[in-house]
This record gives structure tokens, C-alpha cells and sequence, in this order.
């Protein structure tokens, strides 16, 4: 079997609450493939059914060759998952935490301190191996999840939003770790509803919405879907009479102001671009600078899902004071 | 067999960490060590009766308190701190995992049972009775600890003092119709009838018979019964913990 992961026709219901909705995709060795999608899309309970934690109510996952549903022990041992909020021992230092994870895995005896000082060097936290993980920052708390989920070196690695609720450091360095566990040949299953995080880690992308995928895709075929809505960001010199026409010229469709630039989506190129000198020159205007506008996922997202980004923005627990998220900006 | 024997040596790990972690939480030791130690003092102080009447009751009192305290409030602590979910991630069976929780809870009531079990040997039982004692309080923790984490199953609470509140409800009243305070033979037979209930009974009745000589049931009994009561507990733990481990997951 080559396909890392394979989801077919995956479906679950709380009660009456259907949270994902029969979903089907594959994720190939070595790829980092994400689901993003905004809160309550299904991302966690996805990752539930992918990685054993609960029966679908209808469906199969297949992973690392085995079926999640019949052989989830076997299944099991050759994946490393992450969940959304750090869940280690508190009370455990961070090697015991290590340790006990490599008991769980069935990591021989013998390899559990090399491979719990391996990982703690590679999260570089072995300076803090004897600390309580309780006392431990969130974003230490994070990384050394990861090792935990590492522990067994699985083929494949599961991560529930990763960067949500860091601070933009933290994040920065989880994105690392993840590039690198990748280039090191682990395929990598994440959600996200970061946007520009998605854009920037995955190899592929599926948009997942109310429980179901309504795109997927790599995010350049993502972005190619918005294209033919070009845009220009246009500045005038500060000479000549008002710019209010811009909005009337042929081939434009929406004209937004971000400071004292305009953005301006247009149809047919060529033609807008003689439509602007005309009314350039009409006006007395002098053109300063005028930049294409590549179509970003946030503007494939929107027109695909018909959402707003801001509906991405909002975390599900209210950050701590002090803490970003990922910015997009 | 060699896959049985993985997954019981991850029940060891998991009651090893459960031993590290949960020994020394407050509620466990309220329960578990100062709620047994008042509770027997109470029941031995100012009353003029010898130590051999007072020590088959006392010992099933300590016996079923102590091994019914750490597992009421395991799963619902590793469900509030998200634990419950690293532990499904791993390659290892529900059974396993409610296994190690029974294990842990089971040493805790036998550590602390070696305190009223010594007073069996000054009070010269016979070594013979003294290993049979010892080996129907080894059944008889388990059967308790398999009790307590079942009590845990339902409802799925994540608060651990809920959970050691609504199985104190539980274990107050059996304490009571087990025969610790009143031996069985002295109870009417409604009572009797209850009694026959609650695997406090067996236990306390096999103390009783090995310590002062007196008993109600035959041995084999005691001992069947309580065996019987264990595997009952066991597997309903597991079923129960089955199906409400989906409202632990939020
Ligand atoms: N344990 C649960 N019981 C009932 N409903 C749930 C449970 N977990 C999630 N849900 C519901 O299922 C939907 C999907 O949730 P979730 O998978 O957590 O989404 P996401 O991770 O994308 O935010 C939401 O409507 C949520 O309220
Ligand atoms: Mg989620």
C-alpha cells in the first residue's frame, strides 16, 4: 500500500449533531497535507476517527496499512499524535513523561533514555528534562508534546492545530520542527485555521467546512481557482482632481481603499489598463505605482467557502493576555 | 499470548504512573488514609470488647475503604486534564488501560491493609489462617479497586470530587449491610438477604471465621463469591468506561 492515509466515506454523529460528513481523501507518503477549516468545521473530530480515539459511525479510515477500525492496536503503533491541548503528566517531569510515553509504545527498555535524550536535544529542552512539566511554558508544553507523539519514531505524525494559542515565537518554532520532521521523510496530517499557516506548511490543503471537504487541493491550485479576478494595487501623486471614477471604468469590478492605496479587481486586463491611462490623463492624474495583486488563500478560501476570513480569526479559547496568534498580516 | 502479555505490561506502566501521580492527591488521602483511620478509631474506642470480636470488622472496613480510594477519581482526572486522550492514542487496549487504574488502586488498599492484618498475627491466628487471610484480602482488594473504578464510569464527570462524592454513596451504605458492625448471623434475614449483596460481606465473614472462628458462610464461598463479584466488576468497568468515553472526549 503506498497512500499513507486513507479516509473513505468517513462519517460521525454526536447524538444528533453531525460533526463530519462523509468525508473521502488520501495522504501520500511524505506529504504534509492540512485541514483547514474555521471552529467547529469537524478538524478535531476528524483527527479522532484518523487516529482511533473513537469509532466512526459510518465509514473507514485506513492508516499506515491497517484499518483504524479492526486493527487499532496495530495501527496505532506507527503514528505519533499531537492533540489540540498539550496533554501531558503535569505532576511528571519531562523525561518521566517521555519515559512513560516510551512504555505505552512498547519502545524496548533499553533504547528509552537515548531516544527521550534525542528528542528533548531535538526540542532543545534537555536543560529542562528534571523540570515538572506543570511548571513548563505553553509553548515548551507544546514542543515537548511533540516529542512525546515521537517517541516510537512513527511514519506518520497527527497534529491538531499545532500553533494555536502561541505566542508568534512559539509558533514560528513548531513550524520548524514540523518542516524538518517532514524533510526527514514523516508524513505529516495537521489542522489549522490559519490560513497563511496552511499556505505556508502544506503540501496540500483540504477545506473542510460544516464536516464536509468543499476543496482540496495544493494551495496554488487553491489560488489559481480566484484567478481572472486580478487586481492592481494602484497610487496617485498628489496632484489632480478626485480619483472617485476609478470605481466607473470599464472592466472594473470592486474598488477597496487600503490607505492610500487603491485595490482594484478588474475583468479584462488590457483593456482596464487603457480604461486607467485615459482616466489618468483626463484627470490631470500622475500615477506612481501601480503592483499586481497575486490572489493570496485567504482570497481562494473566501470564494470557496464563502466565509469571511474574520470567521478564521476567532480561537476558540480566548487567548491568554500577552499571547498573539499567527498573524496573517 | 505474547500480544496479552504487551498490553498487561502496559497496565503496569500505566498503574506505576497512576502510583506517582495520584497516591499523594489530597482527596486520596482523605479517603483513603485519615476517613478509614477515624473511622476505626471510632469503632474501637471506648467500647470494651477484645481485639479479636473488633479486628475482622475493622479489617474489612480498612480493607474496602483503602482499595476503593485512588480508583474513583482516575479517569475523571485524566479526563479533565486531557491525559484520557493521550492514553487512547496509544497503542494500547481500553481493558489495559482499566486495568492499570484497578492495579493501582488495588496496591493502595493492600499497603495500607498490612496495618490491621498484623494485628492477626498478635493476636496468633496460625500461620495457615494468616496466609488464607492474606490471600482473601488480596481477592477481596481487587474486587474493591474493580468496584471503585466502576463507580467512575457514570456518569462521565470530569471532576474528580464528584466522582469520590457520588461513589461515596455507594460504599457508605454497603458498609453498613456487610456485616462489619454486626456480624451476619445476628442480623435478620432480611437483613441476611441483603448482606448476601454486597462483597463486603464475604470478606468480612472470612476474616471473621479465620480470626475468632465464627462464620456465617462456608469458605469456599466467601471466596467464590468474591471472585465472582470481581470479574463481575471488571468486565462491567470496561463495558461502562466504553461507552461513556465519548463524552470524555470534548
Ligand atoms: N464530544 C462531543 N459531543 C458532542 N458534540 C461535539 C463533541 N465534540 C465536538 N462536537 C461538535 O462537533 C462539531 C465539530 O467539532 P470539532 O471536531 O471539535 O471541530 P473543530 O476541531 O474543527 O473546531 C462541533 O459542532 C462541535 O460542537
Ligand atoms: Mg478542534
Amino acid at each position: 500500500m503506498d497512500g499513507a492515509i486513507e479516509a473513505i466515506n468517513l462519517t460521525k454523529y454526536y447524538g444528533k449533531i453531525l460533526a463530519v460528513d462523509n468525508i473521502s481523501f488520501e495522504v501520500e507518503r511524505g506529504e504534509v497535507f492540512g485541514f483547514l477549516g474555521p471552529n467547529g468545521a469537524g478538524k478535531t473530530t476528524a483527527i479522532r476517527l484518523l487516529t482511533g480515539q473513537m469509532k466512526p459511525s459510518s465509514g473507514s479510515a485506513i492508516v499506515a496499512g491497517f484499518d483504524m477500525t479492526r486493527e487499532p492496536i496495530k495501527a496505532k503503533r506507527l503514528i505519533g499524535v499531537v492533540p489540540e491541548v498539550s496533554n501531558l503528566y503535569d505532576e511528571l517531569s519531562a523525561w518521566d513523561n517521555l519515559i512513560f510515553a516510551a512504555q505505552l509504545y512498547g519502545v524496548p527498555r533499553g533504547a528509552r533514555g537515548m531516544r527521550a535524550k534525542e528528542l528533548l536535544e531535538f526540542i532543545g529542552l534537555y536543560d529542562r528534562r528534571e523540570d515538572r512539566v506543570g511548571n513548563l511554558s505553553k509553548g515548551m508544553r507544546r514542543r515537548l508534546t511533540i516529542a512525546a507523539a515521537l517517541i516510537h519514531e512513527p511514519s506518520i505524525l497527527f497534529l491538531d492545530e499545532p500553533t494555536s494559542g502561541l505566542d508568534v515565537e512559539s509558533a514560528r518554532a513548531i513550524r520548524g520542527l514540523i518542516r524538518e520532521l517532514n524533510g526527514r521523510g514523516t508524513t505529516v496530517f495537521l489542522t489549522t485555521h490559519y490560513i497563511e499557516e496552511a499556505d505556508h506548511l502544506c503540501d496540500r490543503i483540504a477545506i473542510i467546512d460544516r464536516g464536509r471537504i468543499v476543496a482540496k487541493d495544493k494551495p496554488e491550485g487553491l489560488k489559481s481557482r480566484v484567478e481572472g479576478r486580478t487586481a492592481f494595487d494602484i497610487s496617485f501623486g498628489p496632484r489632480g482632481g478626485p480619483v472617485d471614477g476609478l470605481a466607473a471604468l470599464d472592466h472594473v469590478k470592486e474598488v477597496s481603499k487600503l490607505g492610500e492605496v487603491f485595490r482594484v479587481y478588474v475583468g479584462d486586463v488590457t483593456g482596464f489598463l487603457q480604461a486607467l491611462a485615459d482616466f489618468a490623463r483626463g484627470n490631470g492624474l500622475e500615477i506612481t505605482s501601480i503592483n499586481t495583486v497575486k490572489p493570496s488563500l485567504e482570497d481562494a478560501f473566501v470564494r470557496i467557502t464563502g466565509l469571511s476570513p474574520e470567521v478564521m480569526r476567532v480561537e476558540k479559547e480566548p487567548a491568554r493576555r500577552g499571547d498573539v496568534g499567527y498573524s496573517s498580516h | 499470548m505474547i500480544r496479552l502479555a504487551e498490553q498487561f505490561r502496559r497496565s503496569l506502566a500505566i498503574s506505576e504512573k497512576n502510583i506517582k501521580i495520584y497516591y499523594s492527591k489530597g482527596p486520596v488521602i482523605v479517603f483513603g488514609l485519615l476517613f478509614p483511620l477515624f473511622l476505626a478509631l471510632a469503632y474501637i474506642v471506648g467500647r470494651s470488647i477484645s481485639l479479636r470480636e473488633v479486628l475482622p470488622g475493622l479489617m474489612g472496613m480498612t480493607t474496602f475503604f483503602t482499595a476503593t480510594s485512588v480508583g474513583p477519581s482516575i479517569i475523571p482526572w485524566e479526563t479533565r486534564s486531557k491525559t484520557l486522550e493521550r492514553l487512547l492514542c496509544c497503542p494500547v487496549a481500553l481493558w489495559a488501560i482499566i486495568l492499570g487504574d484497578v492495579l493501582s488502586s488495588f496496591l493502595f488498599g493492600l499497603l495500607i491493609s498490612i496495618i490491621p492484618i498484623t494485628f492477626a498475627l498478635i493476636l496468633n491466628v496460625g500461620l495457615l489462617n494468616f496466609v488464607v487471610l492474606l490471600f482473601g484480602m488480596i481477592i477481596a482488594s481487587m474486587c474493591f479497586s474493580a468496584l471503585s473504578v466502576l463507580l467512575s464510569a457514570y456518569p462521565p464527570t470530569d471532576i474528580p470530587a464528584t466522582s469520590m462524592m457520588l461513589s461515596s454513596l455507594v460504599k457508605f451504605p454497603l458498609v453498613f449491610i456487610s456485616g462489619v458492625f454486626v456480624p451476619i448471623e445476628q442480623l435478620p434475614s432480611w437483613g441476611q438477604y441483603v448482606a448476601s449483596l454486597s462483597p463486603l460481606t464475604y470478606f468480612t465473614d472470612l476474616a471473621r471465621q479465620l480470626i475468632s472462628g465464627r462464620s456465617f458462610y462456608p469458605m469456599a464461598i466467601n471466596f467464590v463469591m468474591m471472585s465472582v463479584f470481581a470479574a463481575i466488576f471488571i468486565f462491567a468497568a470496561i463495558r461502562i468506561h466504553e461507552r461513556t468515553l465519548i463524552k470524555r472526549l470534548t
